[in-house]
């Protein structure tokens, strides 16, 4: 049992991270694909798709490649800041960020073309600069939208093995989310110890799904 | 609903069940007459790979279809059911669990191999390569993979002989575990860890990415013996692999990969 809570707590923590930088990413670049007209736009939209439809393992690899000690990005991570994300949970935060991104995007992207620019040209034509006509008047007539993204990539983020187990490992109690302990418990016939993990984390999905349906009404309200 | 949706809608929904049908009939092709499924650990693959196509041609009609995972990985798949018909361990305690469990044949048990531990670094490493077991405990090796202890024979194997050197918890400080053997190789191939516990076996067919750093002393021999699972229907066969790993055919594609004559 000394697996399970931990591995919980590590989970819940690398999804909500993975959901605040898909918040972040999703609104940005939501806004940009839904308002901007530039070449390759569709092009970019495709590729940050992507992780949504390639086989997590095949993300895990890309991520690998890119991020490991010899990856390119890696290698300058570690020269210049002597940081390494692999093996960290900061590493489990990058890959689930990545697979869930589409889930945000899409929906912000989405939300974003279904606001009335006549509503933000009233809002500018009564004096509010171009930031205030984004949070007082696109953002809050999206949100719900985005907040239907998020609630998703939060469940993908907190479910998200196969990317993280090449990126991160299993190191128990830094890296081993509980999707992996789960997988370990398995491969290793501790079925007891699976099932009790399996039973904890359907229980908090389930709390999760329910909290995040009342706070969506509320809002709504 | 527009027409032209609905149309389109119930056009998917047949297309649907027809590549349904389709999948499933292509599910169920009939058995061919002999499948010989062999689970071995996942130390053996590069072996079992060659020892398969020449045992094929030995036997006409068979067909080997090979399964790597970690000995324990098999286990747990051999005991819901799998329809395996070899089960090849990396360690006795895993075959132990499985005949206290009547999952093997009686009397087809056997040992036919063994191996050693080794630590590897990788082979551009720039930290000094460790010479002993106490050398790990340096802030140097900041990662060290070896197997899960739980579910890898090999990562059973390296706790043992790190237990009985009271290195266990400085080690297990910064262990980064894998699910079976051949992935704590890659990490170190991959340079992504400063040192790791494999078999001697997984170092030489590494052998342009890892080196070797010192052998490691085991309190339990490595063997690996194997068994025809209970239930086989390919029981004949299953045999007959077993001995064909037994003979001199067989023994000399395993030493060819590493491997110490039983």
């Amino acid at each position: 049992m000394g697996v399970a809570w931990p591995a919980l707590a590590l989970s819940l923590k690398v999804a909500l991270w993975a959901s605040a930088i898909d918040l972040l990413l999703g609104i940005g670049l939501g806004l940009l694909l839904a308002r901007r007209r530039f070449p390759g736009r569709e092009l970019l939209d495709a590729i940050l798709t992507l992780p949504m439809v390639l086989p997590p393992t095949v993300l895990g690899y890309y991520l690998l490649v890119l991020l490991g000690r010899r990856g390119w990005l890696g290698a300058w991570l570690l020269e210049h800041f002597d940081v390494s994300l692999i093996f960290t949970w900061q590493g489990a935060v990058v890959a689930a960020s990545v697979v869930s991104l589409p889930l945000v995007l899409r929906s912000a992207r989405a939300a974003f073309e279904d606001v009335n620019p006549q509503l933000e040209a009233a809002a500018r034509v009564l004096g509010l600069g171009e930031w205030s006509v984004f949070l007082r008047v696109t953002l809050p007539l999206a949100w719900r939208g985005v907040l239907a993204g998020l609630l998703l990539a939060f469940a993908r983020a907190l479910g998200e093995f196969g990317a993280t187990l090449m990126v991160a490992g299993s190191v128990p109690g830094k890296t081993q989310t509980l999707s992996i302990a789960v997988y370990e418990a398995v491969q290793s016939g501790q079925d007891d110890l699976a099932w009790r993990m399996v039973a904890i984390i359907s229980v908090t999905c389930i709390g999760i799904l329910v909290a995040a349906r009342r706070l969506a009404l509320a809002g709504a309200r | 609903m527009t027409f032209a949706t609905r149309f389109a809608g119930r056009l998917l929904g047949r297309l649907g069940a027809g590549l349904l049908a389709v999948s499933l009939v292509g599910l169920a092709p009939p058995a061919r007459a002999a499948d010989l499924t062999v689970s071995a650990a996942a130390s053996l693959s590069n072996a079992f790979r060659e020892l398969a196509p020449i045992f094929e041609a030995r036997h006409a009609g068979a067909h080997v279809l090979l399964n790597f995972a970690a000995s324990d990985a098999l286990l747990a798949q051999v005991r819901q059911g799998a329809p395996v018909d070899v089960f090849a361990s990396a360690d006795e305690s895993t075959l132990d669990k499985a005949q206290n469990e009547s999952l093997i044949a009686a009397g087809t048990r056997h040992v036919f191999a063994r191996n050693a531990l080794v630590v590897i670094t990788p082979i551009d490493s720039k930290v000094p390569a460790p010479k002993a077991l106490a050398d790990l405990r340096e802030p140097l090796f900041a990662h060290i993979a070896l197997g899960a202890p739980a579910g890898v024979p090999a990562g059973r194997y390296a706790q043992g002989a790190l237990q009985s050197a009271g290195l266990w918890a400085a080690v297990a400080a910064k262990a980064v575990y894998a699910t079976n053997v051949r992935q704590a190789l890659d990490y170190v191939a991959r340079g992504e860890v400063d040192a790791g516990f494999v078999y001697a076996t997984d170092a030489q067919a590494f052998r342009d990415k890892v080196r070797i750093a010192f052998d490691v002393a085991t309190p339990t021999p490595i063997v690996y013996p194997l068994a025809v699972v209970q239930g086989s229907r390919q029981a004949e066969l299953a045999r007959a692999f077993v001995d064909f790993t037994l003979s001199p055919e067989g023994q000399a594609v395993l030493a060819k990969y590493g491997f110490r004559a039983p």
